[in-house]
């Protein structure tokens, strides 16, 4: 099940021009842009590890992608998403995030019951891989 | 393989290419705002003449090799390698070699970390941030401290290296800093030396150009000499030049600061209403308050503990009544 989150998530994976692009213009309306990355790619998992830090005051995107290559070196068959920090006052958040590097296969969630009191029953969602090995080592082939 | 693409193209008009890519107005403007520096002027028309074929010859599949253009500026203080390395990066932004065109200076405190593990990532950080335009590092032979084997300067080196080698295309690195111990510094790294492919030596001011360098920087005060001001003026520039720490046109623009002090103070104390004209202007008084023409030139100062400091600039900004 291909995981969609983010920007641009319903289109084909972005190739690296397009995703050079993309940083561009996030450069271009003065936005942060910081590289991260996870194995666990639950929807309320919004804890992912960070590549490096945060890179303020770039002018061009060549040092994004350097960066990113070397994240996709260190961490390959993860995901790997693109956050664009908006630091004027008022907004203060990140304003695009978009995926630039998924594991090959990606087997999806299960639907979890639960049954409690009353016969009601509780959902919640698993993802195969988490469930199948630990961190680290779940995308691996 | 681009016989056939090259026999058609037969006439190319450099006159307009020179037009199209705007840099006449960069060179014109590098022509007219600075004061001699014939040399340096020359060097860059060449540079820029060069990639302008460059970029020519590319269009028509004749070259294939993007031209190396890291740069080391040498001379001494105040000659104008950072004025010049400002004006470089515009040129390299309109003949398209560099795509952002903006400059970011830094010195060895911008590079060079302070503990184990903290140079890589500082030093990276710079790059990225210099990424697609200039990277400007002033006195570049700090970088490099021999006496102390542990440094951490070295390893800002490497890290420059390796992207000044593979980054060609993002980044453009200009080196700047003292003759001498720039020579010193890439006597020690050979491999730093055979990546920059264009040394530009800046020669020292003469006393004319000095002067004209003051009456520019005054009108663009919106101050003036009057005649006899402008005459001790140029007594000033010869003494001041036998002092030690002298910094070309640093030092008289500090030069030039503190005769404003001493203007407004006159001004201030004399207490008669005043004109417009007593506002812009200096007199020979303002300038020949100055210190150098009090004091004899000092024989002991050369020898002086003070000396041994490594920084010549260490005592131009000081205020001297």
């Amino acid at each position: 099940m291909r995981i969609t989150q983010g920007c641009f998530s319903f289109l084909p994976d972005l190739s690296d021009a397009q995703i050079t692009a993309q940083v561009h213009y996030c450069l271009r309306q003065g936005w942060a842009v910081a590289i991260e990355y996870t194995d666990d790619p639950h929807p309320r998992n919004t804890y992912w590890n960070m590549s490096g830090l945060p890179m303020f005051d770039l002018q061009d995107p060549a040092g994004v992608i350097s960066e990113l290559n070397a994240c996709r070196r260190a961490n390959p068959g993860t995901y790997i998403r693109i956050n664009a920090f908006d630091p004027t006052q008022g907004w203060e958040t990140v304003r695009m995030s978009f995926i630039v590097q998924r594991p090959d296969s990606e087997p999806g969630f299960r639907l979890v019951r639960q049954e409690t009191r009353g016969r009601s029953l509780h959902y919640t969602m698993e993802s195969y891989a988490v469930a199948r090995h630990p961190e680290g080592t779940r995308y691996r082939a | 393989m681009n016989a056939p693409e090259k026999a058609r193209i037969d006439a190319i008009d450099l006159g307009a290419e020179f037009r199209d890519a705007g840099i006449a107005e960069v060179l014109e403007a590098l022509e007219h705002d600075l004061v001699g520096l014939a040399p340096v002027k020359r060097r860059v028309r060449e540079i820029a003449a060069l990639l302008l074929v460059d970029r020519v010859r590319q269009r028509l599949g004749l070259s294939t090799q993007a031209p190396s253009l890291h740069m080391s500026f040498t001379g001494n203080p105040g000659t104008g390698k950072t004025t010049v390395a400002l004006r470089m990066a515009e040129i390299l932004h309109r003949l398209g070699y560099s795509r952002r065109g903006h400059v970011v200076a830094v010195t060895r405190d911008d590079l060079v970390g302070q503990y184990i593990g903290h140079t890589a990532p500082k030093t990276k950080e710079v790059l990225k941030r210099a990424m697609g335009g200039v990277l400007f590092i002033d006195e570049a032979y700090y970088l490099y401290r021999p006496e102390n084997e542990r440094d951490y300067g070295q390893e800002a080196i490497e890290i420059l290296l390796q992207v000044m080698e593979n980054q060609r295309d993002d980044l453009v690195v200009i080196l700047a800093g003292y003759a001498d111990r720039m020579e010193h510094f890439f006597a020690s790294n050979p491999g730093m030396k055979s990546r920059i492919a264009h040394h530009v030596d800046f020669p020292d001011y003469h006393d004319g150009e000095l002067g004209d360098i003051a009456e520019r920087m005054l009108a663009q005060w919106n101050y003036r000499f009057d005649p006899a001001a402008r005459l001790a003026f140029a007594e000033y520039i010869t003494l001041r030049r036998q002092r030690p720490h002298f910094a070309n046109a640093r030092s008289i623009r500090n030069a030039l600061d503190r005769m404003r002090l001493r203007q407004a103070l006159r001004l201030f104390e004399q207490g008669n209403p005043l004109d417009a004209d007593a506002l812009i202007t200096l007199t020979e008084a303002d300038v020949r308050a100055s210190r150098q023409f009090a004091s004899p030139l000092p024989a002991t100062e050369s020898d002086d503990v003070r000396n041994l400091d490594f920084d010549p600039e260490r005592d131009t900004d000081r205020i001297d009544y």
